[in-house]
């Protein structure tokens, strides 16, 4: 589960100085829910799901991420936390030096799962988003829309219970986004929670879901 | 599912998985450079620490456990007993407690004495020399108060002479050299500590992206700095033994000049070169690895958990 509860944040060490760039946030997601979160460039999306995927701490008001109350959790316990989301940047973050197969086997690595035990899952993954004969390959030797689909393969490689995509389907073609939609929401149908940062008002037609809308920091339907 | 090729299989995951490009952001080049010197200069301070230090007990144990003691008119009589006072004084030293042996000099053993003031010939100069007696005691800490005033007694001027003074003297600087000799072992380590932070702190930067994406799949602070303080250490080490093979033939050319200081003769450093070596620089010289691989694992840890505390 998801809750924001007059969630505000600003950047910056200067803190009174900066403009919030998220405020009076609150809206909760349940278990297993799928959120669309919608809104003009700008609004606020990615420093929300970056709130969601515990790269910053909100500067005020209570956030509560699968089960845990971000604001007051320990610093030591927010790395378990972020093993269990995953995460489709719209920048990819791959690691450069990594080839395919070493970027999306990197989550389970971290999680400390036996060499023998990871082969098999990040073969079948690559299998899955059609990298298989890319699997020695590094991001600089791919195309957008590989790189974006070694980001998907290895955000959601852990089984994540919560997964969030930011702008996903940006580099991808119709027929590779519509494959993307099949896996966020069949990932969905088995208990994931589930939010996505998007622009294509085609996909959120096509996959009708509720939504959060953002627009200079607020919440303006949810 | 098809099968990778071989040469695929292979590059799937290679030996030292580098998950975060640390192989190229801590070279190894400059760092284990630096460390090598740094080690270089750890085995001579700790060599000249060992030698200080031997010296020091080689004097306290030598001259600091001896005594001279000067009779004028050794062939004279004796007050108020038989025989000469030479004699006397002799007789009254071997009965002295704390004396393990009391000697008077031969003539020939005074002139070699005075050869390196007097030339030779000195029993042609027909100047009036006192007999010499060596004595050496049990212990060198011996306290022999009394025994002044009981010579002068039986053999009136009669000097004795403690090399107590000279050699504390000796040993005080003998000691501040080691103290010299840790000062700069410190400071070496220091440095060594400090070019690894500046060399771990530059991987950070350099690695910084990587670093963050790692941490937001789930790192712990524990997993990124083991990273780092792997390879601090293995470069670290790496140095160390190279500083140390570089130190062993200066180490022993010294230990070859030091020899008659160290009651060797100068054969014992031709014929056997290895054996010149003191037993605990044996055994110093393959920690000095170790201690840099220790240096460089600490440093790496500590630089690696202060700089990931500044995210979430």
């Amino acid at each position: 589960m998801v809750r924001f509860e007059s969630v505000g944040l600003r950047y910056g060490q200067a803190a009174q100085a900066e403009p919030e760039v998220l405020q009076d946030l609150s809206f909760v997601i349940p278990e297993g829910g799928f959120r669309w979160l919608l809104g003009p460039s700008g609004a606020g999306k990615t420093s929300l799901l970056r709130l969601m995927y515990l790269a910053v701490r909100p500067t005020r008001g209570r956030l509560s991420i699968l089960g845990a109350d971000i604001e007051r959790a320990e610093r030591r316990a927010l790395p378990g936390l972020r093993r269990r989301i995953g995460v489709v940047f719209q920048d990819f973050r791959l690691l450069s030096h990594l080839s395919a197969y070493d970027n999306v086997a990197l989550p389970l690595r971290l999680a400390g799962r036996p060499e023998g035990q990871i082969r098999a899952d990040v073969m079948e993954m690559l299998r899955w988003v059609g990298l298989l004969d890319k699997l020695a390959a590094r991001p600089a030797q791919l195309s957008g829309g590989e790189q974006q689909r070694v980001a998907i393969a290895r955000a959601v490689i852990c089984r994540p219970r919560l997964l969030l995509a930011d702008e996903p389907t940006g580099n991808l073609d119709e027929v590779q986004a519509e494959r993307l939609m099949q896996l966020l929401k069949e990932m969905n149908r088995i208990g994931t929670t589930v939010v996505v940062a998007t622009h294509n008002d085609a996909m959120v037609a096509r996959h009708v879901a509720r939504s959060l809308r953002l627009d200079h920091g607020r919440l303006v339907s949810a | 599912m098809a099968r990778p090729s071989r040469r695929r299989r292979a590059l799937l995951r290679p030996a030292g998985f580098d998950e975060l490009g640390l192989r190229r952001a801590l070279s190894d080049r400059m760092l284990p450079f630096l460390v090598a010197a740094m080690a270089f200069l750890a085995a001579l301070a700790f060599a000249g620490a060992v030698g200080a230090a031997s010296l020091a007990h080689h004097w306290r144990e030598g001259a600091g456990a001896s005594l001279t003691v000067q009779v004028p008119h050794g062939e004279a009589p004796a007050t108020g007993q038989a025989g000469t006072r030479l004699a006397a004084v002799v007789a009254l030293l071997r009965g002295t407690p704390g004396i393990r042996e009391a000697r008077a000099l031969t003539d020939d053993e005074l002139a070699e004495l005075l050869r390196p003031w007097l030339g030779s010939g000195v029993e042609r100069l027909s100047l009036p020399l006192p007999a010499v007696v060596q004595v050496r005691l049990a212990d060198a800490s011996t306290e022999l108060g009394g025994l002044a005033p009981r010579l002068e007694a039986a053999a009136p001027g009669t000097l004795v002479e403690s090399h107590g003074v000279w050699i504390g003297r000796l040993t005080a600087l003998a000691r501040s050299l080691q103290a010299c000799a840790g000062v700069a072992l410190v400071v070496v380590a220091a440095v060594a500590s400090a070019v690894i932070a500046v060399a771990t702190r530059a991987g950070l930067a350099a690695r910084r992206e990587a670093i963050e994406i790692v941490h937001g799949l789930g790192a712990t602070d524990s997993y990124i700095a083991a990273r780092f303080a792997s390879r601090a250490t293995l470069l670290a080490g790496a140095g160390g033994l190279a500083g140390a093979v570089a130190a062993l033939p200066v180490l022993l050319e010294l230990a070859s000049l030091a020899t008659p200081f160290a009651g060797l003769q100068p054969d014992d450093a031709t014929q056997g070169g290895l054996g010149v070596l003191p037993p605990v620089l044996w055994l110093a010289l393959p920690g000095l690895p170790l201690a840099a691989a220790a240096i460089g694992f600490l440093t790496a840890q500590g630089t690696v958990r202060r700089w990931l505390r500044r995210l979430p």
